[in-house]
């Protein structure tokens, strides 16, 4: 990453597919974000995780471009991204999943994809032709729903797609842009746990397409598929390290992990 | 120009204000507990102006007619509330929008029907029909300070009901949390039909005042409505503090700007295009206001939702 | 091909009517209901601009009266300065009148459009409430500004002494000019439907639907929001060029809001964001106003019923009366 003033390389990890960096923000009184510092490198998937009230949303909130920190520097593929827009983000290589799953209501479910393939491909400035014959556009969506195993409900109207179906229509969005990195925000939401199963089998399979940052509350999911946990707490980084490390650490233990079982049951943020 | 005609300008801007006041207030409490946009606010103004003049003209009493206007409103506002208005609390703004733009055509048709096409006239009361001396000569009609007084009062009413009493309690909880407050057990029903009708009523006691001014016609409250719609857009929507602020601003900007933009570019532009040039300046000068607010605060001056 | 289905033969039968009625007026020889179907056709067309903000943008525009007094003035100006021969600015360079049906519409539409950049870049910042309100005071400030304009009319508005021309066509004959103002209409229709079914229809639906949606996608809804408003703008305008020109007459009431509600109201009456939902609603609402509007005085409750009954319980209007609920796939 360069620094836009001094214009010297100031990352500690080149290469790396997000890197957070003394990431501050606070609402009033109320430090929501305090020294964050994370990288997510190619290949990998870094959880976060932590109690309800830690600061995850703002934290996601600002690497997606919803928020602007107050201080520090938020780099996508090696560029300061601070400043720049949502849908710029995405086109820099960021996808996105919610919680609760963000759709094109009133469009199919196919459309919702060819959208999505349309904006990575070509944008939102052809005045012409028909966008729904476009065999291009439509064999690209069937691949990516045939990937998340939606085709069978290509034609379906989202308002009849049951939450297990949204969510994996949600990851459909994300990957028809291609992305490099993911940020999923507790897609494990809601589901049940054969939804939970197979999603978690198929973000495995994702990881050498797009690094990802997994905030989740399920902790199962996490320690299925975490390369490495970072563990947010009142808006810092308390403890960062591998399934092994987090797990056997008394400090997270203490602050998180005894009250987990509740989390997981609760399903909250 | 002497200090007692800018003086005079300047009551009648603050006069201007103090109206326009008592109709934001009914808009933006109605924005603000419910969400509702409602365009048809002119029409109560009007339909209190019509019962002020007619009851006025049937009992020879001013006051009572004042009187009659502003409870006709808040009947008119509180009916209007029961069998339309409070189906549209869950439609969107778009919705809102074309329902009470119908009632507009509704109310103005049915006014035009039950009273005529001519306008009416009411006369201001014997009581106040005289002038007051003002500091540095000039004399200013008693009327208007008393519209000024009256709208300050009701400023300070409803900061009074709002702040200290049960009604204005719920008012204020209503307009930060609306699902709340049904769960809590107060009836919404009969708190959004009473801000509603109160609202109404304030129109109608806008009405029934600024009637001794002008004449009382079909469609006199529409050029007030959309003035009230620039104050709350100016002061935050939902803020009463901000309605009285946008207010006595828009006021004071629109009777100032309309009286000596023509003389300012009277000083370097011939006489008649100053006064074209002054009053198109004028006529603009509170959406430029607005405008220029806006640039600054988004959301108004004292948004709700800061 | 647009596919065969109930909507598609609603329309038809809208198009349809539109057309012949007018040429049995003219066979039964009466001339005035070619000025009403021109009347139909050019309001139809205004809702048509709206549509695409409205309808297919959700961006609830209270200020369209604007472009559509915009074009007519640019209409009433050029007659003026045509008939005058005078010029309306001889600085830097000298713009005169026209009398050219198709210089007027381009300029209409420039005009238009321009201000809608103006407008739009600073009402898209908003949105809700705060956008339907911005956007009247919007068209109000430019209904005051017109007011004050003594050359032009001021509040009397202006009156247009000939009709401009196409080659090749009388205009001066209302069936003539009738057929102009329908074929604008049709094209104008066509190109909707190719434009709401293009890639750019399908991301300005989407910036209704769910705007954050688009964005993580990777496009910012701003500018294409922006486009849509400018696009319908120049469509509104060129009605408003069209509609002076009919009357013979440009007048700030073109510019009131009380105009823009009625766009908005053929638009809703019709079906908001339905191709021909601002032909049935502009032919609903001119029937309205011309039979019951004969019979008496108290057509505007009338309408006003209708709109209410329509709002609260019909929402999807004569279109979604007739052809049942719209169908995005």
């Amino acid at each position: 990453m360069i620094d836009t003033m001094t214009g010297t390389r100031i990352d500690k990890a080149p290469g790396a597919l997000l890197e957070l960096h003394g990431l501050r923000k606070a609402f009033g009184a109320l430090q929501a974000t305090d020294g964050v510092d994370l990288t997510v490198m190619p290949g990998e998937i870094h959880a976060l995780i932590g109690p309800n009230g830690a600061g995850k949303s703002t934290l996601i909130a600002q690497i997606a471009g919803d928020l602007k920190p107050d201080a520090g520097r938020v780099a996508l593929l090696g560029r300061d991204v601070i400043g720049w827009s949502v849908a710029a983000r995405a086109r820099r290589g960021l996808g996105r999943t919610f919680q609760v799953s963000s759709l094109a209501v009133e469009f199919s479910v196919l459309r919702n994809v060819m959208l999505a393939v349309q904006a990575r491909a070509t944008g939102a400035f052809g005045f012409w032709a028909p966008v729904r014959r476009d065999e291009g556009l439509r064999t690209e969506a069937l691949g990516v729903l045939d990937r998340v195993r939606l085709t069978p409900r290509a034609e379906a109207p989202v308002s009849a797609l049951s939450h297990g179906e949204r969510r994996l229509l949600d990851v459909a969005l994300a990957l028809a842009l291609r992305p490099k990195l993911l940020l999923l925000d507790e897609p494990m939401a809601g589901l049940g746990p054969e939804g939970t199963r197979d999603l978690t089998a198929f973000l495995a399979s994702l990881k050498q397409e797009a690094g990802m940052l997994l905030v989740e509350h399920d902790m199962d999911a996490v320690f299925a598929l975490a390369d490495r946990i970072s563990v947010l707490v009142y808006g810092r980084i308390i403890a960062s390290g591998t399934v092994a490390e987090i797990r056997a650490s008394a400090a997270v233990r203490e602050a998180y992990l005894g009250d987990h079982l509740h989390a997981k049951n609760a399903g909250g943020a | 120009m002497s200090a007692a005609f800018l003086i005079e300008q300047l009551l009648n801007g603050v006069q201007l204000g103090v109206m326009l006041f008592l109709m934001a207030a009914g808009l933006t409490l109605v924005f603000g507990v419910m969400g509702l946009i409602n365009l048809a606010h002119g029409s109560l103004f009007m339909l209190g102006a019509f019962f002020c003049a007619w009851i006025a003209g049937q009992t020879g009493s001013f006051w009572l007619g004042l009187g009659g206007g502003f409870l006709a409103a808040a009947a008119a506002g509180a009916l209007v509330e029961i069998v339309v208005i409070r189906r549209l609390y869950d439609r969107d703004h778009l919705d809102q929008v074309l329902a009470t733009f119908a009632l507009i055509l509704i109310f103005s048709e049915l006014a035009r029907w039950v009273f005529g096409d001519r306008p009416l006239y009411l006369d201001v009361p014997e009581l106040l029909s005289g002038a007051v001396p003002l500091p540095g000569g000039g004399r200013y009609p008693a009327y208007r300070l008393a519209i000024i007084g009256v709208g300050l009062l009701t400023a300070a009413g409803l900061y009074l009901l709002i702040a200290r009493t049960r009604l204005g309690m719920q008012i204020r909880a209503g307009e930060s949390d609306r699902e709340m407050i049904g769960a809590l057990g107060v009836d919404i029903r009969t708190l959004y039909t009473a801000v509603f009708a109160l609202g109404a009523a304030l129109a109608g006691l806008a009405g029934g005042m600024v009637g001794a001014l002008q004449s009382v016609q079909v469609g006199m409250g529409e050029p007030v409505l959309i003035l009230a719609f620039v104050v709350i857009i100016i002061g935050g929507i939902g803020s009463i503090k901000g309605a009285l602020l946008g207010a006595i601003l828009v006021g004071v900007t629109d009777t100032l700007g309309r009286v000596f933009l023509p003389q300012f570019f009277g000083l370097f532009l011939p006489t008649s295009e100053a006064t074209s040039v002054g009053s198109s300046l004028a006529a603009m000068a509170i959406y430029l206001l607005m405008a220029v607010v806006l640039a600054w605060r988004p959301k108004g001056l004292f948004p709700l939702d800061a | 091909m647009p596919e065969f289905n109930r909507e598609t033969l609603v329309n038809a039968v809208l198009a349809l009517a539109l057309l012949i009625a007018p040429l049995i007026a003219v066979f039964l020889g009466e001339p005035f209901y070619v000025a009403l179907a021109s009347r139909v056709a050019t309001l139809a067309l205004a809702g048509v601009g709206l549509n695409l903000a409205l309808g297919t943008g959700g961006m609830v525009s209270f200020g369209h009266a604007a472009f559509f007094g915009l074009g007519g003035y640019v209409a009433g100006i050029a007659a003026l300065h045509a008939f005058e021969g005078t010029t309306f600015i001889a600085w830097p360079f000298e713009i005169g009148g026209s009398e050219h049906m198709i210089v007027i519409w381009l300029v209409a539409m420039a005009v238009a459009g321009g201000a809608a950049l103006a407008i739009g870049a600073i009402s898209l910042r908003t949105t809700g409430v705060y956008f339907i309100m911005i956007t009247l005071a919007f068209a109000q400030m430019i209904y005051y500004f017109a007011i004050s304009l003594p050359t032009y009319g001021g509040e009397d508005g202006l009156s247009i002494y000939l009709r401009s021309g196409l080659p090749g066509i009388e205009a001066e004959d209302p069936l003539s000019f009738f057929l102009v103002c329908y074929a604008l209409l049709l094209g104008a229709l066509f190109l909707m439907h190719r434009l709401v079914d293009s890639r750019f229809g399908a991301a300005l639906q989407c910036a209704r639907m769910n705007p954050q949606r688009l964005a993580t996608l990777g496009i910012a809804p701003f500018p294409v929001k922006l486009t849509a408003f400018t696009l319908s703008a120049m469509v509104t305008g060129l009605a408003g060029a069209l509609f002076a020109e009919l009357n013979g007459f440009v007048s700030p009431a073109m510019l009131s809001w009380h105009r823009s509600g009625e766009i908005i109201i053929f638009v809703i009456l019709g079906g908001v964001g339905r191709l021909f939902g601002p032909l049935a609603g502009a032919a609903l609402f001119i029937l309205l106003e011309s039979f019951i509007g004969g019979w008496t005085d108290r057509w505007q409750l009338v309408l006003g019923l209708i709109l209410l009954a329509v709002v609260l319980f019909a929402r999807g209007g004569v279109i979604g009366l007739l052809a049942g609920k719209a169908r995005h796939d």
